[in-house]
């Protein structure tokens, strides 16, 4: 048990400064009191995610959902659970299956100074309503010089889920964020899914916010910060979810787990890991991404989509072209298969990237691919 | 032949000393007047609105004016078109004045319009000036869209014109979207979003339009019929072109698009209509004389004798002609000293605008988001071009 209360602890980030040994023992104690007072909370990313529709809709009448079965379903994947009970169908709208449709009506909506939230049921299906997403959502602001801004999210899951094959698991964030006029968010943890969706409301201009499908039921732990209605994460920050000094590892999404695993595999060889969550891939933080690479001068980037042209590909030439000379070792990229996805449990898993590759990347840019005759 | 009459209360002597000062008594004259339209109404699944429009001499001497101004502003743009001072794409709207004029006798500016690229009149209509349109033709910053924009995204929030828009049929779900949120809104006011014969195909105008119908949305799809989409005709595209009735549910109506009155007649209706029961169709038979674009002569899919048949029978600027001479609200040479007028106006318009400078260069870089959270965006050359976007 008290093995469970420091896991609390360190999840929850509280800096401890005790002086020597002696007080180590009763650290914990102190801290578990503490704790059981103001217990440390874990939320779901699915939990997150309602929690942040719930409060945003709650203080700005103009925020409203619509997409296929986000309301008497409870949503397809239960991220809108209870929001048609507490907010009626006049703000929680099922849609017919008409993706062009609905999404050319949330963007006039928006036009016209609503808030809408358009929901996907995933990502692939969002290729039905790209036109309205590139041509009348991003452009219209800089067609139309500042007259006409579209503060609408288009939001859902994205990416791989299992056995769903070629059709049903492909990655947009490489083709959203190339588009100027959007911001494209993806988060990983249940922190990240509720700051990063409260801006993402909250902002006047169009996002595309990158759910993924495996992440919803995942719980983590939750700061008391927040859990507050007014928590909002910047747009156009990375994280910083693990320091380390020997080589950088980029992730965004379900990969960050991947990565964070990949970095206790490492740090056992005596290779440490920083890994960075990208959340924001449009803007991309080149800034803390080329600070990072400076601090190590290596770099792993790790992204789920398709390699050609992928994330990685762009944070690549944004180091090459600003920290060239810090770079130790070539880039390293893993990314999914140049496949599309098969249904194949064990073909399936060659075409994601697991976390042995991430660990064998790590090591090809440490130059340690080849074990050491003697271990340290 | 106009059937009219006038109401009783209105005692104007049939002959009236022509001066200009009875001209300008006239111009401002908005007791009502009864005139009947061309044709009557065909309906779908519903009850036609009366062939018979209260107008008035002054809204008919402002119809007049209005679509004088546009036909004069559509054909200066073809000529500064043709000297290169207009780049790119150029679709002009001359014999299709009547939509716009009608449609604006109809509504107010809390109504929202939306339609397509040929959209230099309806920019007019919904009260953008002529010195906006040519700036933004020649992408000048005096230019509505700052000259960022060009010939098919012009815009007017202000006034309730949301555009502008490039892609074929993209504007009807956002037209949709406009009603739906007037609707949320509680703002007791309609959407027309307009496109073509071409559109009328497309698929997500049936998306767009089975959830105004569902969700009972105030919005007016309207069929601007010119009866060519760029170089096809309209049997060539469409196995039924009744585009009124191609909403099956929802009632549709067509409408004679070169008769102003009908036109406003049809759009009061429609708006009334949308108000209480939801979506409806208008289909304007009208008729473009130029080409799809300035770069299609528009003679090798139709005859030169079908574009100067249309212009003899039916050109609106000449119907409203002939109503105003046959009522005797002015005389042929007090309407050819509007037409100088107007032409005076457009001339003017585009000398100032040829006076407006190009747009900055920081220019480039602006409006791409409203908060840019210190966002960098980088030229050609990235090394040499690297900007912290505005609007942090």
């Amino acid at each position: 048990m008290l093995g469970i209360v420091r896991r609390k602890v360190c999840a929850k980030g509280l800096p401890v400064t005790v002086p020597g040994e002696t007080l180590r023992f009763f650290r914990p104690v102190v801290h578990a009191l503490r704790n059981y007072s103001s217990a440390a909370k874990e939320l779901t990313v699915r939990e997150a995610l309602n929690s942040a529709l719930d409060e945003e809709m709650s203080a700005d009448p103009k925020v409203f959902l619509m997409g296929e079965e986000v309301g008497e379903y409870q949503g397809a994947y239960k991220i809108s659970k209870g929001l048609l009970d507490k907010y009626g169908p006049d703000r929680v709208l099922d849609t017919p299956i008409t993706e062009a449709g609905f999404t050319g009506i949330g963007v006039g909506a928006a036009y016209y100074g609503l808030k809408p939230v358009v929901e996907f049921m995933t990502f692939n299906f969002s290729m039905q309503a790209i036109d309205h997403i590139i041509n009348s959502a991003a452009k219209s602001n800089y067609m139309s010089a500042g007259q006409i801004n579209v503060p609408i999210v288009f939001r859902g899951p994205n990416g791989a889920a299992a056995g769903v094959g070629a059709q049903h698991s492909q990655c947009y964030a490489a083709w959203y964020a190339s588009c100027p006029g959007l911001k494209v968010l993806s988060p990983y943890s249940s922190e990240d899914a509720r700051g990063l969706l409260k801006a993402a409301i909250r902002d006047p201009d169009p996002v595309v916010f990158l759910e993924n499908e495996l992440l919803y039921g995942e719980s983590f732990p939750v700061s008391a910060e927040a859990l507050d209605s007014s928590f909002c994460l910047p747009i156009g920050k990375a994280k910083i979810e693990r320091e380390g000094k020997d080589v950088t590892i980029t992730a965004f999404s379900k990969m960050v787990g991947h990565a964070l695993k990949a970095a206790d595999i490492l740090a056992k060889d005596g290779i440490s890991a920083e890994v960075i969550n990208l959340r924001s891939i449009r803007p991309l933080d080149r800034a803390t991404i080329n600070a990072s690479v400076r601090k190590t001068n290596r770099l792993v980037t790790v992204e789920e989509g398709f390699p050609q042209h992928g994330v990685g590909a762009e944070i690549c030439t944004s180091v090459v072209e600003e920290s060239f000379g810090y770079l130790d070792a070539p880039v390293e990229r893993i990314a999914g298969a140049d496949v599309p996805m098969p249904y194949a449990a064990n073909l399936e898993r060659m075409a994601v990237p697991q976390v042995e590759d991430i660990v064998r990347a790590a090591k090809r840019a440490c130059y340690r691919s080849v074990p050491l005759a003697a271990a340290a | 032949m106009a059937l009219i009459s006038r109401s009783t209360s209105t005692c104007a002597p049939l002959f009236r000393p022509l001066t200009l000062f009875s001209l300008r008594h006239v111009s401002t004259d908005t007791s009502p007047i009864t005139v009947d339209t061309s044709v009557p109404f065909t309906s779908h699944n519903c009850d036609p609105p009366s062939r018979s429009v209260t107008t008035s001499t002054s809204e008919l001497l402002s119809f007049f004016r209005d679509m004088s101004l546009m036909r004069r502003m559509e054909i200066a743009a073809d000529s500064l078109y043709k000297s290169k001072l207009i780049r790119g794409f150029c679709h002009l709207y001359d014999g299709q004045e009547a939509v716009s004029v009608g449609m604006e006798a109809a509504l107010t500016k809390s109504d929202c319009i939306i339609t397509a690229y040929r959209d230099h009149c309806i920019f007019l209509g919904r009260g953008g000036s002529l010195l906006e349109v040519f700036s933004e033709l020649m992408g000048r910053q005096a230019g509505c869209s700052k000259g960022k924009g060009g010939s098919m995204h012009f815009y007017r929030k202000q006034a309730g014109f949301y555009g502008g828009h490039g892609i074929v049929g993209a504007q009807v779900p956002l037209g949709c979207g406009l009603a739906f949120a007037q609707k949320y809104s509680k703002d007791e006011a309609v959407t027309f979003a307009l496109y073509g014969d071409g559109a009328a195909n497309q698929g997500q105008l049936f998306e767009a339009l089975n959830i105004a119908a569902l969700w009972d949305l105030p919005a007016i799809l309207v069929c601007e019929n010119n009866h060519y989409g760029m170089g096809t005709a309209e049997w060539r595209a469409a196995k039924s072109p009744a585009y009124y009735k191609r909403g099956d549910y929802v009632p549709g109506l067509k409408v004679d698009g070169m008769d102003a009155l009908a036109v406003k007649q049809a759009c009061k209706f429609a708006k009334e209509h949308a108000l209480k029961n939801g979506p409806l169709i208008l289909e304007m038979d009208t008729y473009r004389y130029h080409g799809h674009s300035m770069s299609d002569p528009g003679s090798t899919y139709r005859t030169r004798d079908e574009i100067s048949g249309i212009r003899q029978e039916r050109d609106p600027i000449e119907r409203v002609r002939k109503l105003l001479l046959s009522l005797d609200v002015a005389n042929e040479k007090e309407l050819k000293d509007i037409e100088k007028e107007v032409r005076k106006e457009v001339d003017e318009a585009i000398a100032q605008a040829k006076g407006s400078p190009a747009p900055e260069p920081s220019e480039l870089f602006t409006n791409i988001y409203v908060k840019s959270f210190g966002a960098e965006a980088y030229g050609a050359d990235r090394k040499e071009v690297r900007v912290t976007l505005p609007g942090y």
